[in-house]
């Protein structure tokens, strides 16, 4: 085991309490009694309590997690059908480059871009229908349309490692088209598929530009309104919603390392 | 058999044209989303970059180059460098940001992977957790941390630095504060993949040589790490020129970002066509680092 | 269906390009029913393509495949009596070893009874039978590769393709799976076509085998006719060693750099190659009676069951079980005799 220099050991250690000294900064006081001010007076946890009986809390709550689950759903099966689409079918070189720049443009550009983007497309497209008034139809299409690349992308990159080889064999064992589909590449793509729409869910959760711009007053989402409440100031109960929101992302960030980590493929018993 | 549509596609035998219409069904939902929600509001922008806002906020399908006049600073009270220095602004933040996520992700990376392999995994979930957490909820942490109440700004007070019983934001300090603790991770994650593959050996026959230790880093594990580490730069670089919340809530007025300057025209001035413009103008940033990147990647393959 | 090789697999005039590269010139060949048939020949020339073609996984540009007597030139993979055993053995990592060897049953909708009962027969052969639960990646590389076999002759193919089955199994375990492969084929009596770069492994299983080379067959006939007798300098060097010898041809014989050898064939070249193998080389203290060869040994390398003498002038390789120990500097005669010398077809 090669050791490291104190200096080296201590940077590190310093960096991890430049990450985590804000987070549990707001943990600390999420249980504290004090209502203004930041000074310690004593533990409780009234401020998790009272999160549940705060009906815009509550609805912030239902909305983005209703924005994530619907977007996820669509956004894993259009990016995995498309993944398929773009690497099992001989395109021409030029079609499949051409496929591969749309597919990057909206994990590389700044979301701020695409977020404007949308603005400025609902806003025309409003005067064709009220459908895309601001509100949680054009949230969940704005994420869908950055999710759909990343989806497709991890889908993408599970198929080329499973590679021709198993398909021929397949093929050489009798399979048609449909059986191939569901027998070998589904199950084997599964993997993939679920570390995608993971992917996917998080970045929902994650995401505050987009819903920013394409919110209308009815569908916040918590980050939506933990970024409007700042402006007023911090308060105990922020900081609980923080805390609970900061255990919860805790639970899927290990869960989906676990669900990747472990052997590659979704197994079936006989 | 000389046929030249007939072909064998993954052990499938059939045509080149059944196969390219069965693709086309597989493609068409995503990529059909993808056009409709993606390329042509992307194109729709170009095109309002170039229109005129009316009186009242609304747009009016004039063209004009005005827009991008006015972000070069042209106005009709004569020359302003202020859009010129945001836009500066940003891509010196996103430089300093980005550098010292590198600075400080390098010792981390050493750290973690000279652990024992349980306690490695450990502090590699310790990473990734932030990483995850909502960006609101952290740039809302340092506003805590940062409050006055709080040790670092007395500390800061009683130095002078700021008033007695002030926060230490909105400023340029608050904002690169938060800028490195939102995008350090970025950097981290990819270079750590490296590091933890590095090869020894190389390090220690440059420290046999007697090699110092610049160069024991500049020439044994700068070059093992430098394609992860240009990941790392580029997943920090441009999502931190185009930054918007941290920029909003630790810098506020004082120290604006282009991501600001966008949200503004869309939202407080509504003012579409130069919103457009300046997503413009980010876009083209963002564009040459893109192209200084793949070029500088092309390079290191071909050694 | 043609009286002599009913049930076997004829290719008739195969020609196939990638792009500019020319893979397979104008093969022609014919693996009769119920025999162990063997293409040998380095990398990347072409054996892997032909056996893909032959499995369907590959069109030919021109050319016919006849299995039993019917033309599958233009039959997809999934219409042919032919299964393969593929290099990666290629296994399904999702499905159980059970699911996997029953995979081409299942595909095909057998029912049920008859797809346990045939699995676990092949199971049983191939001494896997408690591995029926198993995941392919709890298994080690020659368990592998019994599965892979397994799941193609379950499905009884009229010819089974192996590619390269031995490559990922190190060298003590191959030496004992190709007596084993071999015993399966004649215990089944079913065709076998194998694709290999390895000699010894062609001539260890093989009734018949063809070296192919840059894209051509070269040479095909049983394993000991193609050792003795190499047409060409490539089948004499890549089968085990060889002596080259440059010679001119002269009335009765070959005029060499050991002067005049007394051949029984006659060449059909005026300059070319005789090649000779080192241990049809006899070395004595008397010359012979003919084309005798007065040498000196430089270097002798102990090889278990027998030494290799380098011997000068040449360099020659002689290889011989002799008690007899010989140490560099000695005078030897060596006899080139007239029916161990063979004319290679190539030009000098």
């Amino acid at each position: 085991m090669k050791r490291t220099h104190p200096i080296i050991t201590s940077l590190a250690l310093l960096t991890m309490g430049f990450l985590y000294l804000p987070l549990l900064g707001v943990a600390v006081f999420s249980v504290n009694s004090a209502r203004r001010g930041l000074v310690w007076k004593e533990f409780t946890f009234d401020w998790y309590i009272r999160l549940f009986s705060n009906e815009r809390i509550l609805e912030a709550a239902w909305n983005t997690l209703l924005l994530a689950v619907i977007s996820t759903i669509l956004a894993t099966i259009l990016g995995t059908v498309l993944a398929i689409g773009m690497d099992r079918f001989p395109w021409s070189k030029r079609t499949r480059n051409f496929l591969d720049i749309v597919l990057h443009i909206p994990v590389v550009i700044p979301d701020i871009i695409l977020a404007a983007a949308l603005v400025v497309a609902f806003g025309l497209l409003r005067v064709v229908s009220s459908l895309f008034d601001p509100g949680l139809l054009n949230m969940i299409i704005g994420h869908i349309t950055f999710q759909i690349a990343f989806v497709a992308l991890v889908v993408r990159s599970r198929l080329v490692a499973i590679g021709r080889d198993v398909e021929e064999a397949a093929r050489d064992l009798f399979a048609g088209n449909w059986y191939l589909l569901r027998r070998v590449i589904l199950p084997l793509l599964m993997p993939g598929i679920v570390a995608g729409a993971m992917l996917a869910f998080t970045l929902s959760l994650d995401d505050f530009v987009i819903s920013f711009f394409t919110a209308g007053p009815e569908s916040q989402t918590l980050p939506l309104y933990i970024f409007a409440a700042v402006r007023r100031g911090v308060t105990p109960q922020i900081h609980a919603l923080s805390t609970l929101i900061m255990i919860i992302t805790v639970i899927i960030a290990i869960s989906t390392e676990r669900l990747t980590r472990k052997d590659l493929f979704g197994r079936e018993k006989k | 058999m000389k046929n030249r549509l007939i072909m064998i596609w993954y052990g499938e035998l059939t045509t080149r044209k059944s196969l390219l219409r069965r693709g086309l069904v597989f493609l068409s939902p995503g990529m059909l989303w993808l056009m409709v929600f993606l390329v042509l509001p992307g194109l729709v922008l170009v095109a309002v970059s170039f229109a005129t806002r009316g009186a009242y906020g609304q747009l009016e399908w004039e063209y004009t180059i005005e827009n991008y006049r006015r972000l070069m600073g042209f106005s009709l009270f004569g020359w302003t460098s202020d859009y010129l220095l945001i836009l500066w602004r940003s891509v010196l933040v996103a430089f300093i940001t980005t550098l010292v996520s590198v600075i400080l992700s390098y010792p981390l990376c050493f750290f973690i992977a000279t652990r024992k392999e349980r306690s490695r995994y450990l502090w590699l979930t310790l990473v990734i957790i932030p990483f995850w957490t909502n960006m609101v909820i952290r740039a809302y942490a340092w506003f805590l941390i940062l409050a006055p109440e709080m040790p670092f700004a007395r500390l800061a007070a009683s130095l002078g630095f700021i008033a007695e019983g002030s926060p230490l934001y909105p400023n340029a300090f608050a904002v690169y504060i938060g800028m490195v603790s939102m995008f350090l991770p970025f950097v981290t994650l990819p270079l750590y993949a490296s590091v933890e593959k590095l090869d020894w050996s190389l390090v220690e026959a440059a420290q046999d040589l007697y090699a110092s230790r610049i160069r024991v880093f500049s020439q044994a594990i700068l070059p093992q790490t430098l394609p992860e580490l240009s990941v790392g730069v580029i997943l920090t670089f441009v999502p931190a020129m185009g930054m918007f919340v941290v920029p909003d809530l630790l810098g506020g007025a004082k120290y604006m970002l282009v991501g600001n300057l966008i949200q503004q025209q869309f939202g407080a001035s509504r003012d579409w066509p130069f919103g457009a413009a300046i997503s413009m103008g980010l876009m083209v940033l963002t564009m040459i680092t893109l192209q200084i990147y793949r070029r500088r990647s092309k390079e290191t393959d071909h050694r | 269906m043609t009286s002599e090789n009913k049930g076997g697999l004829i290719i008739e005039g195969i020609n196939k390009r990638f792009g500019d590269v020319e893979v397979l010139k104008d093969v022609t060949l014919e693996v009769r029913s119920g025999e162990f048939f063997t293409l040998l020949g380095p990398s990347g020339c072409g054996k892997t393509t032909l056996l893909r073609i032959i499995a369907g996984l590959e069109l030919p540009d021109t050319g016919r495949i006849n299995l039993c007597g019917q033309d599958i030139t233009s039959l997809p993979a999934t219409k042919r009596q032919v299964n393969t055993v593929f290099q990666s053995y290629a296994l399904f990592p999702h499905l159980s070893i059970f699911e996997n060897v029953a995979f081409g049953l299942r595909s095909r909708k057998f029912a049920d009874e008859v797809v346990t009962e045939r699995v676990e027969k092949r199971l049983e052969m191939l001494g896997l039978l408690d591995m029926g639960d198993r995941y392919p990646d709890q298994l080690s590389g020659g368990q592998k590769q019994r599965v892979a076999l397994a799941r193609a002759l379950v499905n009884e193919p009229e010819i089974l393709l192996l590619d390269e089955p031995m490559s990922a199994l190190d060298a003590k375990l191959r030496a004992k799976v190709q007596e084993d492969l071999r015993r399966i084929q004649r215990r089944l009596g079913r065709t076998f076509l194998m694709v290999t770069h390895d000699q010894s492994e062609a001539l260890v299983c093989s009734d018949r085998l063809a070296v192919m080379h840059e894209g051509r067959v070269i040479q095909y006939g049983h394993p000991e006719e193609v050792y003795d007798f190499p047409k060409t300098r490539f089948v004499a060097e890549f089968l085990g060693a060889a002596n080259l010898i440059e010679a001119k041809k002269v009335p009765g014989g070959a005029d060499t750099r050991y002067g005049i050898l007394r051949l029984d064939e006659e060449p059909s070249w005026t300059r070319g190659l005789l090649a000779i193998r080192p241990e049809w080389i006899r070395i004595g203290e008397k010359q012979p009676g003919e084309n005798g060869v007065r040498a000196r040994v430089s270097e002798v390398i102990y090889r278990g069951t027998s030494f290799d003498l380098w011997l000068e002038p040449g360099p020659l390789r002689v290889r011989t079980s002799s008690y007899r120990h010989f140490r560099p500097g000695d005078e030897v005669w060596l006899e080139l005799a007239a029916d161990e010398l063979t004319v290679l077809e190539d030009d000098a």
